[in-house]
């Protein structure tokens, strides 16, 4: 059986970031296994802009954000396998790959990092009723079909969901001629980046109707039309306000779920509100020398968290393989998220093992304005910002350094607190 | 003039050709979609009924019992997957059980074998999540679970693989009767035989109508179901009926034969026999009936819901047989349910009757079995590696899912009645049926399919028929 350092699964930007980190810090049998033809994962089809504001203060479309890691992954002579898929791993961390070349075959690695990204949900999850025509797609089954295929589904396009890659659709098949009636979104806010809400849909005139949803689909062989109806705040439609939609495209941005099959089947812990493995500072799930980053673990906003964070998971996986990564002694201590805050990555944090400090990501429930985010080490307040408005399409975070527990002690939990405001407080942004 | 046309090819049409195709005879099967199995076979529960529920002496009953025993021999024959979960008919109050005991005497007087009556301790040791509210239950081991896609299309192609013609998007639009034999009028031509068969689901009245004077009526009578993740299949082992009342059997909570849990159906009577569309109330419907068999169902993991028709007929039995105005037309009409389980009965059953019209003499070279496509997931990794050698085609996972390889979608499309659709490669491989809904491979089956058909992205269909708006 072959055996290998570091088995990275999936050579999206989380793999890529992964492999790279961990090669720095001085791994070198590694393999990415990708099962597209090519690195880059889901950013090869997406050619629009605004990547890498982060990483490379440059605005660069998906490809070339994607093309930056290939590149200096090649250039550190990274091994991979494209078109390959990992079809099983044991909690002994034993891979069955398989391929058009070589079969399938077993590695056995010594520390495994997850990145399998994510997956779009399907119509039959939003249960909506009606037929089940041509025309019906996931708004990133059209984007690969637009902008890999070169071919454009439909000519009148309705969409369902304001998610990231609706809103970017909308705009997409605007530019290839189609005309986009309507986004409509189920819940009283978007699901998306503000930006993308003002270059996408704003700009081009396309109306976003929140807290609407699809009620009836026409057509038994090719779609010709939808129903809209305004929901109530139960997301029960409300009668009356039907409104007909004649189209030949219906295209779904109703959430992203994290691909955890190969997770769940190796035993891990998951996170019921996140759909994806628990985690802790190193972002370590619960078997020893696994570690997962990107969508995988948590969906993200914006691509350039995602690499930050892939390069901590490939860091500790370094630390793992050279044995400098200290076992862990306890349950560490649980990080809790109070107010409206839905979920906290990690969930769990050892100061013992921190090298670095820590980013704990997290995103509401829910629109807020006027509000604090702060960090309790218990009751203590360690931290505070102000923020004028927290939205459920756009990720927060607050840094955890090693010295707050020097200075404080160790806390029974950490509490990521969401606080309205008081009228008369006049603080600005903290951190901002 | 052909021997014998068969209107339909859904699992009775089909079984039926699949029978006749052992005698020399020129048998076409006319289908106006544009694939088998694209009506009543292809949205139903997949069960295969003990037969309990048909009245005896009915031929439903008969044809239950005797389809449910030929069952497994005919998996194995035309290889496809079926499995003898059990069945249990659950009912909630002491006053109840006479219920069941009535459907156990009528199962006994079918030839049913095996059944019990069990207490709700009993049942439980069996199938722990069942709903709080069960007193007792009718335990019927013989209850099985098959796909009813492949039975269909395992029928049809070793059909064809004896030689029956398979016209598709052919249309039936008038039949006339002649001195001897029929006439049909389709949107592809005429078309004569001397026997015609009736197989038309949704529709077999109006071709029955066309040729005799005792009319007769089908009302479509919708059934919504819910399909829910895989990860949900093993929530339940049997397939859990609730005491059948007037409009069928109920709801049912069911393992599929491919692993995924089934709710479902509801029955609604309706005119339109395409409307196949589901609705909220039908939906809710399903939620809301199913937990009083079993508790706690995970319905967050819904994957899809669908609607199928049952073709009702007024008198509530199966029609099958020549209309005295109309000798050599042979109806099969009211085939709802248990219409997949007594398929392979319906097919003996009617090759007996066409033995009466004419003179049935065997091939020399019919072909018994039927090969369907390699499961490459089935494998053993050397069975997966020597595959893989000789056709590297099967080492490209295309449907993620469901683990399915691009390997076993050419072998769907380039077989014989392949596949042209992309609800074709779905029915044939599974690709696309998988928790995602074919969001991934979508775009990759599109492309595979436009380069076996050397058609364009913009001519590949989901389903139904070239010309169709």
């Amino acid at each position: 059986m072959k055996q290998c350092d570091l088995v990275i699964v999936g050579g999206g930007p989380a793999g890529l970031a992964a492999a790279i980190a961990a090669k720095k810090n001085g791994i070198n049998d590694i393999l990415i296994v990708e099962r597209d033809e090519k690195l880059g994962g889901i950013l090869n089809q997406c050619i629009h802009n605004g990547f890498g504001l982060h990483t490379f203060h440059e605005e660069l479309t998906g490809p070339e954000y994607a093309y930056r890691f290939i590149q200096m992954a090649e250039e550190l002579e990274i091994p991979y396998m494209t078109g390959s898929m990992v079809l099983d791993i044991t909690p002994e961390k034993k891979l069955t790959v398989i391929n058009r070349t070589e079969g399938v075959m077993e590695i056995q690695a010594k520390s495994v990092i997850l990145a399998m990204g994510c997956r779009e949900r399907p119509r039959g999850a939003l249960n909506i009723p009606g037929y089940r025509p041509m025309g019906i797609y996931s708004a990133g089954t059209a984007q690969r079909l637009v902008n890999v295929d070169g071919f454009l589904p439909g000519k009148e396009v309705v969409i369902l969901g304001s998610g990231d890659i609706g809103l970017i659709m909308a705009r997409r098949m605007t530019l290839e001629g189609a005309k986009v009636k309507v986004v409509a979104e189920l819940m009283p806010y978007s699901g998306g980046l503000k930006r993308n809400i003002v270059q996408c849909l704003d700009d081009f005139g396309i109306p976003l109707k929140l807290s609407h949803t699809v009620v009836e689909i026409k057509g038994k062989q090719k779609l010709e039309g939808v129903t809209l109806a305004r929901v109530d705040e139960h997301n029960r439609p409300i009668p009356g306000t039907e409104e007909y939609y004649a189209c030949d495209t219906l295209l779904l941005s109703c959430g992203l779920i994290p691909e955890n099959e190969l997770s769940r089947e190796m035993g891990i812990a998951m996170n019921p509100v996140t759909n994806g493995p628990v985690v802790d500072e190193s972002l370590e799930t619960s078997i020893p020398g696994v570690f997962v980053c990107g969508n995988v673990l948590h969906v993200h906003d914006l691509v350039d968290f995602v690499s930050e964070e892939a390069a901590v998971a490939g860091r500790n996986a370094a630390d793992y393989i050279r044995g400098n990564m200290e076992e862990k002694k306890s349950q560490g201590i649980p990080v809790e998220t109070e107010g409206g805050i839905r979920y906290s990555v990690p969930s769990v944090v050892e100061p013992e093992r921190m090298h670095e400090p820590v980013k704990v990501r997290f995103r509401v429930g829910n629109v807020y304005t006027n509000c604090y985010i702060s960090l309790y080490l218990d009751d203590i307040r360690i931290q505070r910002k102000k923020r004028q408005i927290v939205t459920p399409g756009e990720m927060e975070e607050m840094v955890l350094k090693k010295e707050f527990f020097q200075e404080y002690g160790r806390p029974e939990k950490i509490r990521i607190v969401l606080e309205q405001a008081k009228q008369d407080d006049r603080e600005v942004n903290g951190n901002e | 003039m052909r021997d014998v046309i068969i209107i339909g090819a859904g699992v009775s049409g089909c079984a039926i050709a699949r029978e006749l195709s052992r005698y020399e005879l020129d048998i076409c099967v006319v289908e106006k979609e544009s694939d088998v199995c694209e009506g009543t076979s292809k949205a139903n529960s997949g069960i295969v009924h003990g037969g309990f529920d048909a009245k005896p002496g009915s031929l439903k009953a008969k044809l239950n019992v005797q389809g449910n025993i030929l069952m497994e021999e005919m998996s194995k024959t035309l290889d496809f997957p079926f499995k003898r979960n059990g069945s249990m008919v659950i009912c909630e109050r002491p006053e109840e059980v006479s219920g069941l005991e009535k459907l156990l005497e009528q199962g006994v007087k079918n030839g049913v074998q095996e059944m019990k009556i069990l207490t709700r301790e009993q049942a439980l040791e069996l199938e722990p999540n069942l709903a709080d509210g069960v007193y007792a239950v009718l335990h019927i081991p013989s209850g099985g679970i098959v796909c009813p896609f492949e039975m269909n299309i395992a029928y049809a192609e070793n059909a064809a693989q004896n030689g029956v013609e398979f016209c598709l998007e052919t249309e039936v639009q008038s039949i006339e009767k002649m001195e001897k034999g029929f006439r049909l009028h389709t949107d592809q031509g005429t078309m004569e035989a001397t026997c015609v068969i009736n197989a038309a689901g949704v529709y077999a009245d109006v071709f029955h109508n066309m040729v005799s004077e005792q009319k007769i009526h089908i009302t479509p009578r919708r059934g919504d179901y819910c399909l829910l993740d895989k990860t949900a299949g093993s929530y339940v082992s049997h397939t859990i009926f609730q005491l059948p009342t007037e409009k069928g059997k109920g709801i049912l909570v069911s393992p599929t034969i491919h692993g995924n849990l089934l709710l479902g159906p509801t029955a609604i009577d309706i005119e339109d026999k395409e409307a196949t569309a589901t609705t909220a109330a039908g939906l809710a419907e399903i939620m809301e009936k199913s937990v009083r068999s079993v508790k706690n169902i995970p319905t967050r993991q819904v994957i899809t819901s669908f609607a199928g028709l049952r073709a009702h007929e007024d008198q509530g039995e199966f029609i099958i047989g020549e209309p005295e105005d109309a000798r050599g037309f042979i109806d099969v009409a009211g085939i709802e349910s248990p219409g997949l389980t007594s398929a392979p009965a319906v097919g003996l059953y009617v090759r007996d009757m066409v033995a009466g019209i004419m003179e049935l003499k065997e091939k020399k070279e019919f072909v018994e079995t039927r090969k369907g496509i390699t499961r490459f997931k089935e494998l053993s990794m050397e069975e997966q590696n020597e595959l893989i050698r000789k056709n590297p085609s099967y080492g490209r996972i295309v449907c993620r899912c469901e683990g399915i390889t691009e390997g076993e979608i050419l072998d769907a499309v380039r077989r014989p009645l392949g596949a042209r659709t992309l609800d074709g490669i779905k029915r044939r491989t599974r690709a696309g049926m998988g928790r995602c809904q074919a969001g991934f491979c979508t775009p990759k089956t599109m492309e595979l399919l436009a380069k076996e058909l050397h058609l364009e992205l913009k001519d590949i269909r989901k389903n139904g028929r070239r010309d169709a708006q």
